[in-house]
């Protein structure tokens, strides 16, 4: 699909960077106009899918880096390409079960992808253990929609 | 980031700002310490002064809910944001916590 606009960006593994790239996305995010639900649901996404990143894909060690694509697409769609070269997940049916968790000792609660699936329109994973994993994420924001009742 | 306060049968926390997986740890031990030495009654989670907070912080909420399971206690969350209450609608937390926004 043809696109309108893009934004690409690396950085290392380190849980400090969970804040900076929940809201680098959001910001490229605000020239659609978005409402403050909008926005929240794609801010929590993005945490849970870069968290994932680094708790799941390299194990919480600081290591490793993680990338982030986010693109405007055509009628207000917002797609964000969240991708590790980690771990990877051996059986991807049970990592998306509600509340399943690999790291239950660091009180994940195991949602993740139950808010990625719950606050998007659409998610795909993709995964190889040993090669790390790639999440995709589209969310449409509703054009207009922030000044309603205005 | 995070002030205790102590009261009478409860211990209150104030928490403020972000809450995901790189905060939550600090967070939860904290607090963990706190209600292992005062064996409160009551725990309260406050969220008013919280702006964002992703499923770091329901592992937050059922960790410390178990802890005071374990304890004798029961743990109340205060004034979470339609944010945070649609966060935690997804994972149930009401099971486990006393919701309250007044």
């Amino acid at each position: 699909m043809h696109t309108l606009n893009e934004l690409k960006c690396t950085f290392p593994a380190r849980s400090e960077n969970e804040r900076f790239a929940r809201t680098m996305v959001c910001a490229f995010a605000a020239q659609l106009d978005p409402t403050v639900e909008e926005l929240a649901d794609l801010r929590t996404a993005v945490s849970e899918a870069v968290t994932n990143c680094i708790v799941h894909g390299y194990r919480d060690s600081g290591d490793g880096t993680v990338a982030v694509t986010v693109r405007l697409l055509p009628q207000h769609m917002i797609y964000v390409r969240i991708s590790d070269k980690g771990c990877g997940i051996e059986d991807i049916g049970q990592a998306m079960q509600p509340l399943w968790s690999s790291a239950p000792e660091e009180e994940r609660a195991g949602l993740g992808f139950t808010v990625m699936q719950s606050f998007t329109d659409s998610l795909t994973v993709r995964s190889r253990s040993g090669c790390g994993t790639t999440v995709i994420m589209r969310k449409k924001i509703q054009q207009g929609a922030a000044h309603d009742g205005g | 980031m995070l002030e205790l306060k102590q009261e009478e049968n409860q211990l209150v926390a104030m928490l403020s700002g972000e809450i995901d997986h790189h905060r939550a740890r600090e967070i939860r031990e904290t607090i963990d310490f706190a209600v292992r030495e005062q064996l409160p009654p009551i725990v309260i989670l406050d969220f008013r002064n919280v702006t964002f907070m992703d499923s770091s912080g329901i592992g937050l909420i059922m960790g410390r809910a178990h802890l005071l399971e374990e304890t004798g206690g029961t743990l109340e969350v205060h004034h979470p944001s339609a944010q945070i209450r649609k966060v935690m609608r997804l994972s149930g937390a009401d099971r486990f916590a006393v919701i309250r926004n007044q």
